[in-house]
């Protein structure tokens, strides 16, 4: 293990801003359910979630349940935190979309970019859980 | 309609503090008001265009019109793009001039990130409250993204795609610091080497220490003209023939690619109006709030094919003198100025410098008649605005 290691007791996620257009998400991810948002027009899923298609403007979207599977595109260690190193990064989703969140759960310095990674829900400062990542 | 030469800048004034506990925020943008004005041989009364982003104190350009005494202003612009603003606003500032709006434009920067005052707007709900901000807050800001980390994201990434490395990124340091040692401003003045930058403590991977730029207080200002007041001012004539800008973010998270910057967009727009090309131009301000943001900017601009950013920058090639592109000879973001955590406007400024022959004798480019000025603003790792101008000695 590094000295990079991420602590259970370390960052605490702050409370996600909600919104109406967001609340569906933020609903589901209290019963432990990650959803993204799909289109019924042009077929394309988008993250993060709107209430119309970024791709074809139409406000036929419907919310799909997913796996919360993907790879690791890219990550950053943050070194710099009075509560120990955090990884950020983004994983492209099996369904397309590329997702920014927190890997966790890891040795920060074993991720490689195209790791296979898988969602989970972290509780938050006084908010709905929010999705985070880590090795599948 | 062409804007090529539609307007000049004739005032340029960079602040030269970097550490300003003793003086507001709006005092600065007065002050660097101020030195442009007196650069160009202009009054405040000779403004009829204002010109601020996101750091002007109040409300929009409305409270530092009314502070600075600004009587004749009839256009007005808050575009806020981030560090870009500034060069974004020289050419809105020439579509203005060009559509008959204004005659004297004036774009001022400043703040005082390092009293604490250089926060940046925003901020989420409280828990149990809607919110009805930023719409990706609520899926962004909760995961700590800063500046060095999504800009780490962006190294990390162009690594891994073009065998980028850290040692290739720290040359972008060393010519900086080549260029700061003859700048009695710069917030750094020491040469530093490669084995410097990559032995410095890492901040968020890759980059480290020295991979980023300096947080300094300060501010600038610049004075855009029309042709005809330009002709009526006693200062050399460095003419604006091309503008373009354009922003760039995850776009609904399909085909992310964080390897390259709005500057395949801004760059060709500013080139096809100038009517020239990437190998024409003699010096380039490169916005350089990391060294991987040098990098990907001087690919996106075509000063070098995509991915082989790193191979040119190495060896010194930015160093004046030495190299075949000559980049931030004021010592840039990385060692001299980055006032408010915006480098847009320092950026025109040392181009205009060099356009005039004004720049450091140890730096200056001979014979720069052809210039360039970009800059990224926000976060090359969610979304940003990119702004490129080319600029002319006439």
């Amino acid at each position: 293990m590094s000295e990079a290691e991420a602590k259970p007791a370390g960052r605490v996620i702050p409370a996600p801003a909600v919104t109406v257009e967001s609340q569906p998400f933020w609903d589901a991810a209290a019963e432990g359910r990650f959803l993204i948002k799909r289109c019924t027009a042009c077929g394309k899923a988008h993250w993060y979630p709107r209430a119309f298609c970024p791709f074809c403007a139409s406000d036929d979207t419907v919310w799909e349940e997913s796996p919360g599977e993907g790879e690791i595109y890219t990550f950053s260690i943050m070194r710099r935190s009075p509560t120990g190193p955090y990884v950020i990064g983004y994983v492209t989703l099996d369904e397309g979309p590329a997702v920014l969140t927190n890997f966790v759960d890891c040795d920060p310095d074993s991720l490689r970019i195209g790791q296979r990674v898988k969602v989970r829900f972290q509780p938050t400062d006084g908010g709905p859980p929010a999705p985070v990542f880590c090795p599948a | 309609m062409s804007l090529k030469g539609k307007a000049y800048i004739m005032g340029a004034w960079e602040h030269p503090t970097r550490d300003a506990p003793d003086k507001t925020t709006a005092q600065l943008h007065f002050e660097s008001a101020r030195g442009a004005l007196a650069d160009a041989g202009l009054t405040f009364d000779d403004v009829d265009g204002y010109f601020c982003a996101g750091d002007a104190p109040g409300f929009g350009g409305m409270s530092m019109v009314d502070y600075m005494g600004l009587r004749n202003v009839r256009h007005l612009d808050s575009t806020e793009t981030g560090g870009s603003s500034y060069i974004l606003h020289v050419g809105h500032a020439v579509q203005a001039i060009a559509a008959g709006k204004c005659q004297v434009a004036l774009i001022t920067l400043a703040g005082r990130p390092r009293q604490g005052q250089g926060g940046r707007p925003g901020g989420g709900a409280r828990p149990g409250q809607l919110s009805d901000g930023a719409p990706e807050a609520g899926f962004e800001n909760i995961y700590g993204g800063s500046t060095h980390n999504t800009y780490g994201m962006c190294a990390m990434r162009h690594m891994h795609d073009y065998g980028t490395t850290s040692e290739q990124l720290a040359w972008i340091k060393v010519a900086a610091s080549h260029h700061a040692q003859w700048n009695e401003h710069a917030f750094l003045k020491d040469v530093v080497t490669v084995e410097d930058v990559v032995n410095s403590r890492m901040i968020s991977d890759p980059l480290h220490l020295l991979d980023c730029c300096v947080v300094t207080d300060g501010g600038g200002a610049l004075i855009v003209t029309s042709p005809e007041v330009a002709r009526s001012l006693n200062r050399p004539k460095i003419k604006v023939i091309g503008s373009g800008e354009a922003p760039k973010g995850p776009s609904g998270g399909h085909g992310l690619d964080l390897t390259y910057s709005g500057a395949v967009w801004s760059g060709p727009r500013a080139f096809a109006e100038a009517g020239v090309t990437p190998a024409d131009i003699k010096y380039a301000s490169i916005y350089d709030s990391f060294t991987i943001t040098v990098l990907m900017q001087i690919e996106d601009l075509g000063f070098c094919a995509k991915g082989q950013g790193g191979r040119f920058v190495a060896d010194g090639n930015l160093i004046s003198g030495v190299g075949k592109l000559p980049f931030n000879t004021d010592g840039g973001g990385l060692c001299n100025n980055h006032p408010t955590n915006r480098g847009g406007i320092t950026k025109v400024i040392e181009a205009v410098r060099q356009l005039r022959g004004e720049a450091h004798p140890r730096v200056q480019v001979a014979n720069c008649d052809l210039a360039l000025a970009h800059g990224t603003g926000g976060s090359l790792g969610t979304r940003h605005g990119a702004a490129t101008v080319i600029l002319e000695r006439e």
